[in-house]
């Protein structure tokens, strides 16, 4: 493999594994929040022990997100010089203005909601929750910035032989950067959802702190339902702006290769790059797939075999990773309003638990595969358009990223492994008897 | 207004915060398994600073942000060129960064025992590589107008770039010893303290010995002796560092502390002083030299950051003020029985 190929490979794998634990952050952050604000009002002590036992859970994640974020960082200098030296001006001040105005936030109050209970009032200390919720999802946003504008470069001009910022107002507000934020943060909701109500799951099937467990449930509930709506919502306007910005990544992901009018999705499909056609495609669905890309069911839809082969990304990844993103986002809205219907009922619901605990997960699984469509589906760009991955790489030696590889590799298993032991071991012992 | 001056010094200030702030931290990680001798004692010293040193480190996620929006050829080159310096930098702080949290979560000597270590190692190995780069940088880096790197990790290893790492070493020691003066007291708290007095000398040796090599292996006195002014900045570090040891002498930690910070400070501002307009020179050739004249970002890009940073940097400054303050107490056993903390 060439230092190209092992550079993508180094950061999908470091920026996936950053990514497990980046959504529960930004989910759980609003969650323990709301949980301390209600305890500060209401003063019921159950909330209390909430915040704390769910607090722990966000606390581990947290601690992993944040060390690994600084990876993806240096990346752009240490593997892709040429693109840091080509789009920082943009790109570069994207990450600069993040770490400014919301990583400092999150990292200080993430430190002071720690060790700060006896420190400060309640309320204060309620404030402070917030302020990491705020601040992490902050985070997030300046990231999903500057990642749109790798998706959808615009506000810039070509001078001086590199990429330079002209309206940094349409760079922050595009409308591919508002779709994402809204996706990205959504579905982090559904996925501290549905860990809440795996975990509260495993405890109410044992029939214990049952009350606990079940007001923390339904608090999954919410989130599972209300960001997974969101999301199928939000899923379809992004669909027609990736149709309409990004066509050759649509016709990807549905692997449609001739251009078509009314054109169907198929429920079953096999792609053949080589031949440029589907292998096999059966049960078709006409018109979907024209009304999904542009609201109307007659419309044309661009398929792969119009654009040049060299610029087409893998196909076949892109495809299924859609499919099954999709396919676990609906199978989250139908299973949310099901346990919204048993909501009251949960002891009684044995079968829904059992679900509901192996389902944790799913929206991890969904979330990567989201990223999978997002940034497969960008190549062979690494920014749309403007420039190519193969020449942003950096002059340094396929041996260098070998060993880092390696390296990362070897820690990364470290920390997984150890980070969700943990979460793992907390999780089953659940809410310590004395604070609750 | 000169924008290209104004990020340089602001590049600079970053990276002074950033090894004023997170150099105490990385001190007390690496003094942790010399002067911590209990498990209680271990708790205290990670107590000190576990509510800083998250906050802290976000300096250098700053700085780097910094190179990469005001001087992005700059970042690119050296990031690419110091490549596998900065991944072992960058391993060493991951393990630093969650061996706070995991460590205290299983009540296992075996368990205890590795993250321990990586406390250690994350916080010796940057405290020397960052010493070690910053040397390098200061007599040159050999790369070429392509921004290829003609050398190898062995080649930072030179002696002016080691005797650079054991300054840096020496400094955060120090910093990180009066730290815990500060904030714990009875045993801990005289072990920290002798120590902070015993690197004193040695920093005071490695500084002269820094000095004087910085005369022969760079240019970094060129520009001081262009603006003989300047060496009032050389006069106040080395003041600082002589007070450090007159405020260990009169017990009195957080005034020592300070010093030290600006000890710490200043030694970064000696160097990045000397260097202007050098972001990063080449060793190769001095055509090759990154500078904030040929490697920065558009005037637009340098207005907005600058606006940014005006109305963000006080606020941060301020906040971080707070949380300093909420902790300047020394640790007590009851800090350390919460759930939880570390």
């Amino acid at each position: 493999m060439d230092v190209v190929m092992l550079s993508r490979l180094q950061f999908y794998a470091t920026s996936a594994f950053h990514f497990l634990f980046v959504p529960l952050t930004l989910g759980l952050s609003w969650i323990v929040a709301y949980m301390e604000t209600r305890y500060v009002r209401t003063g019921d002590e159950t909330y209390l022990a909430m915040t704390k036992f769910w607090g722990k859970v966000f606390l581990i994640n947290f601690a992993v997100g944040v060390v690994t974020g600084i990876t993806l960082e240096f990346q752009f200098g240490t593997n892709w010089s040429g693109y840091s030296a080509y789009v920082g001006d943009i790109f570069g001040s994207l990450l600069a203005i993040e770490a400014t105005a919301a990583f400092f936030l999150e990292s200080t109050f993430i430190g002071i909601w720690i060790f700060g209970w006896q420190k400060l009032s309640k309320k204060a200390h309620a404030g402070v929750a917030w302020l990491v919720a705020i601040g992490s999802n902050l985070s997030a946003v300046w990231i999903l910035i500057a990642n749109s504008w790798m998706q959808h470069p615009v506000g810039y001009t070509i001078r001086n032989g590199r990429a330079e910022l002209t309206d940094f107002f349409a760079v922050i507000t595009q409308e591919f950067a508002v779709l994402q934020i809204i996706h990205v943060l959504s579905s982090a909701f559904v996925l501290a959802g549905f860990l809440i109500m795996g975990i509260s799951a495993y405890h109410l099937l044992k029939k214990q702190h049952v009350d606990f467990f079940s007001r923390s449930f339904r608090i999954g509930i919410v989130c599972g339902l209300v960001g997974s709506l969101v999301v199928a919502v939000e899923g379809d306007f992004h669909a027609k702006d990736v149709t309409e910005k990004q066509p050759v990544k649509l016709a990807a992901m549905e692997s449609l290769w001739e251009t078509t009018r009314q054109a169907p999705i198929y429920l079953f499909a096999i792609p053949d790059e080589e031949n440029g056609r589907n292998a096999v495609e059966i049960l078709p669905i006409p018109g979907v797939l024209s009304f999904l890309g542009h609201g109307d069911f007659n419309a044309e839809v661009q398929g792969l075999n119009d654009f040049p082969r060299d610029e087409r990304p893998p196909v076949l990844l892109t495809f299924l990773a859609f499919r099954g993103m999709v396919a676990l986002g609906t199978y989250f809205i139908l299973i949310s309003i099901y346990a919204f219907i048993r909501r009251n009922k949960l002891l009684e619901s044995p079968l829904l638990l059992k679900i509901m605990l192996f389902s944790i997960p799913l929206p991890y699984i969904a979330i990567q595969l989201g990223w999978v469509v997002t940034e497969l589906g960008r190549q062979p760009w690494i920014v749309w358009g403007m420039m190519r991955t193969s020449d942003a790489v950096s002059p340094i030696a396929a041996s260098q990223v070998i060993t880092t590889l390696v390296g990362f590799m070897l820690v990364y298993s470290l920390l997984g492994f150890a980070g969700y032991y943990l979460i793992f071991r907390h999780a089953k012992k659940g809410p310590s008897l004395e604070a609750a | 207004m000169d924008l290209q001056l104004i990020w340089f010094f602001l590049w600079g200030l970053l990276w002074a915060v950033f090894f004023m702030t997170d150099g105490f931290d990385f001190g007390v990680g690496t003094l942790y398994p010399f002067i911590g001798k209990t498990d209680e004692e271990k708790q205290t010293m990670i107590t000190a600073i576990g509510p800083l040193w998250d906050g802290n480190e976000v300096w250098l996620v700053a700085a780097g942000g910094v190179t990469f929006a005001a001087f992005p050829l700059v970042y690119a080159v050296m990031f690419s060129t110091l490549y596998s310096a900065l991944m072992l930098i960058l391993f060493t702080l991951i393990l630093r960064g969650v061996s706070f949290e995991f460590r205290g979560k299983i009540d296992d000597p075996r368990w205890k025992r590795l993250w321990d270590t990586c406390i250690f190692v994350g916080s010796f190995a940057p405290a020397l590589l960052f010493g070690v780069a910053f040397a390098n940088i200061f007599q040159g880096i050999p790369f070429d107008g392509e921004g290829v790197y003609h050398g190898s990790l062995l080649t930072l290893l030179n002696p002016y770039g080691l005797l650079g790492g054991v300054l840096f070493l020496l400094l955060f020691l120090q910093h990180g010893a009066l730290w815990l003066g500060i904030k714990t007291d009875d045993a801990l708290q005289g072990r920290a303290t002798r120590v902070a007095a015993m690197v004193w000398p040695l920093v005071v040796v490695a500084a002269v010995l820094f000095l004087v090599a910085s005369w022969f292996q760079t240019n970094l006195y060129a520009n001081y002796l262009a603006h003989p002014a300047l060496f009032s900045v050389i006069a106040i570090t080395v003041l600082a560092l002589l007070t450090v040891r007159v405020f260990i002498a009169r017990k009195a930690w957080f005034k020592a502390w300070f010093a030290s910070a600006l000890t710490i400070v200043g030694a970064t501002f000696f160097g990045v002083i000397g260097l202007f307009p050098n972001l990063f020179p080449s060793s190769l050739d001095a055509a090759f030299n990154l500078t904030a004249r040929n490697a920065s970002s558009s005037p637009l890009t340098l207005k907005i950051m600058l606006v940014v940073a005006i109305i963000f940097v006080p606020i941060v400054i301020a906040y971080q003020a707070w949380s300093y303050n909420l902790f300047k107490h020394r640790v007590a056993p009851a800090d350390l029985a919460h759930d939880e903390t570390y």
